[in-house]
């Protein structure tokens, strides 16, 4: 039993980090709290599967065609929707909701409410210390833990993950050290969008594609960036670890309660706020302002 | 001169307009999740039916033919009751429907049967199995007596046919694979609808000389079921019970396909009786089976020609709620026979008369509640089989073709 929770719960955490990830980059640096974050993780699963399943395209063209266009629609949607609203939280708050309504609406016009698989890159199944396990599967935790590596590279090693890092610290100082904090909002959606998106293409094939399909996540992903504390990437990283594998132990220990995998984690959630309520490794609200 | 003829002609054909052409078909509103393929079924039966009617002169009221009219009416109840009690409202009070027909979700079709019976008018359902909607009837006759269940059995009597299933599923594992007491895992989304079914298989499928090795009850919503599949492999189950009426279903069908589990899956598993069942799971679906209701074999003389003229003009294969077809054919009957539309005289026609449907062989009992029986209104069994939805049982219908187990 150790074994399958071990590996069930590495794959979820993967995907799970991802879009935490995400979400937290952008509220930490932009203050926006981006509600539709799984609306894109949800676009661009529908964009492989228009490439891919529909127009007949090869994967390896889908993949990157599908991230790029769902990070210029977010680009697009950052200018025309939340840029005029930004300094004013709640406007951004139902924004991003409204948002994330019209792509799941404009999805269900589209497609339908019928559910679509993806095929997957590579079919078959090895077993790891005795737990069955997917090939692609093993693909979705390799891109996962390129990204996150990617992407903590990124931050921690290029001018601009310099200036997304300052802008997330404070951004009153960034202003005044000459950062276009406005552009590295706008760089930050993309990246962050980017997150999502590759995180929509990797489980499209393992996941069932439909219009509801950004929900389930949104409430664990908020769950997570909660759980590490508003703003922090560490956090969020270990969050998801830490829900993932929650959810996994909640299936294997009480089987016949594995739809409460979700409460469970939530649970947890609000057992650390209690004692911590900044998260695990968030920034104590007084002593940020 | 000519003013003068013309006058009176274009005002009686005002007037005929005005209160006339329309008012004289017959109004059936058509209530379902039109995004949903749910909902394309209810309308898609209907509008069979429309045209055929239509086609054959109408339906026959006090020596006058009427014209079938069908209004399609959004419930969208799946994500939203209130949204399926407005659009109830709508199609009696704004679109003067004459009949209601449809519903799927029960939880919003409990709350339309309220709205349809304060207005008294006679609603045929066509989706939803809670036994709660006839139990109403049986309770408050009065008050009731307007609702009809046409599609499908209550949920008690699809146990009765699961079980029947199971025993001929089970049998085939003890002949084939020499276990005298094949292993059960019941897998049950968590919603209000499977608790009654989750009781009767831990109860029964022991007196059947099943071993139950556990229940998993994942989210309805769930989009990963690998950590309970791999439960259920260290189980050694040689059967996944499924109850399942969402997206769960096809998560399930393809995880089992993946991770190659050698159990066959049965039960109701709702997304598996649909076309692009094997679609969505990738090709993943094979042994993945399920009660249904339609396939091209002969439950009753009319279901292969409806099966196949359903083909032909959608191109894809019915499923249950495409039954509408059966309700207004139904209701045409019996407004022919009491030469009315008023659901006082309809009603106890309905109740006595025998209906052979393309799906089912209707009578009704007390609650207005189909009559179980093998064959009649038991409905299929169906398993896909290299991306083909083969019907395997019951074995004395003619057409059915054997039933295949995974390779072990």
């Amino acid at each position: 039993m150790f074994s399958d929770i071990l590996i069930s719960g590495l794959v979820n955490s993967g995907v799970y980090a991802l879009l935490a990830l995400g979400f937290s980059l952008i509220f930490g640096v932009a203050r926006i709290v981006n509600i539709a974050h799984t609306a894109f993780y949800m676009l661009a699963a529908y964009a492989l599967y228009g490439l891919m399943v529909i127009g007949g395209m090869p994967l390896l063209l889908a993949i990157p065609l599908a991230v790029v266009a769902v990070v210029a629609l977010s680009l697009v949607c950052y200018k025309l929707v939340i840029e005029p609203v930004r300094q004013h939280e709640s406007a951004v708050l139902i924004a991003t909701i409204a948002l994330a309504l019209i792509f799941q609406e404009s999805l269900l016009v589209a497609f339908g409410g019928s559910f679509r698989g993806i095929p997957n890159a590579v079919e078959g199944v090895t077993s790891i210390i005795g737990v069955r396990v997917s090939y692609q599967r093993l693909i979705v935790l390799a891109v996962v833990a390129v990204t996150l590596v990617a992407t903590w590279y990124l931050l921690n090693r290029t001018r601009l993950g310099l200036a997304i890092r300052t802008a997330a610290n404070d951004q009153e100082i960034a202003n005044l050290m000459g950062i276009n904090v406005s552009r590295v909002a706008m760089y930050t959606i993309g990246i962050s969008v980017a997150l999502a998106a590759i995180a929509g293409v990797v489980v499209a094939p393992v996941f069932v594609v439909d219009p509801l399909m950004w929900l389930s996540p949104l409430v664990t992903m908020l769950a997570i960036v909660v759980l590490g504390g508003l703003g922090s990437l560490k956090g969020s990283v270990i969050g998801a670890f830490i829900i993932g594998y929650v959810e996994a132990i909640t299936v294997f220990v009480v089987p016949s309660g594995s739809y409460l995998k979700g409460a469970v984690a939530l649970s947890i959630m609000i057992v650390v706020l209690l004692f911590r309520p900044e998260g695990l490794f968030g920034v104590v609200f007084e002593e940020e302002r | 001169m000519c003013r003068k003829l013309l006058l009176p002609v274009v005002a009686a054909l005002g007037l005929a307009f005005s209160q006339g052409v329309w008012s004289q078909d017959i109004k059936f509103a058509i209530l379902g999740p039109m995004a949903f393929v749910q909902g394309e079924n209810h309308w898609a039966g209907a509008e069979m039916a429309r045209d055929e009617i239509n086609k054959a002169g109408g339906i026959s009221v006090g020596g006058k033919k009427h014209m079938v009219e069908i209004i399609k009416i959004d419930t969208n109840e799946i994500q939203s009751v209130p949204d399926a009690t407005n659009a109830m409202e709508r199609a009696i009070t704004r679109d003067k429907a004459d009949f209601l027909i449809g519903g799927f979700r029960s939880e919003a079709v409990l709350a339309m049967q309220e709205v349809a019976m304060d207005y008294k008018k006679l609603f045929l359902g066509v989706g939803a199995a809670a036994s709660k909607l006839g139990l109403n009837v049986e309770q408050n006759y009065d008050r009731y007596k307007y609702w009809f269940r046409a599609a499908p059995t209550k949920d008690v009597d699809l146990a009765r046919t699961l079980f029947a299933v199971m025993g001929s599923v089970a049998a085939q594992i003890r002949t084939d694979l020499g276990k005298q007491v094949p292993k059960v895992a019941i897998v049950a989304e968590k919603t209000a609808w499977t608790e009654g079914l989750i009781k009767a298989a831990q109860a029964n499928l022991p007196k059947m000389n099943m071993e139950v090795v556990g229940l998993w009850q994942p989210s309805a919503v769930a989009t990963d079921v690998t950590a309970e599949l791999s439960a259920i492999k260290r189980a050694n189950a040689d059967i996944v019970f499924t109850i399942i009426s969402g997206p769960l279903g096809i998560v399930l069908g393809r995880q089992m396909g993946e991770l190659e589990l050698p159990a066959v899956a049965w039960g109701i598993n709702v997304e598996a009786q649909k076309d692009g069942f094997w679609q969505a799971t990738a090709g993943k679906g094979n042994y993945v089976s399920t009660l249904d209701t339609y396939a091209e074999v002969e439950v009753t003389p009319k279901t292969i020609p409806f099966v196949r003229a359903f083909k032909a003009r959608f191109h894809k294969s019915p499923i249950y709620t495409a039954a509408t077809y059966d309700a207004i054919n139904q209701l045409k009957v019996a407004i022919e026979a009491v030469d009315s539309l008023d659901p006082e005289k309809l009603i106890p026609y309905i109740e006595k008369n025998e209906y052979v449907g393309t799906g089912a062989i209707a009578t009704y009992d007390k609650r207005h509640d189909l009559v179980w029986a093998v064959g009649k209104t038991s409905g299929i069994a169906v398993e896909w089989q290299d991306g083909e939805k083969v019907p395997f049982w019951p074995p004395q219908t003619k057409g059915m073709r054997p039933f295949k187990l995974p390779k072990h």
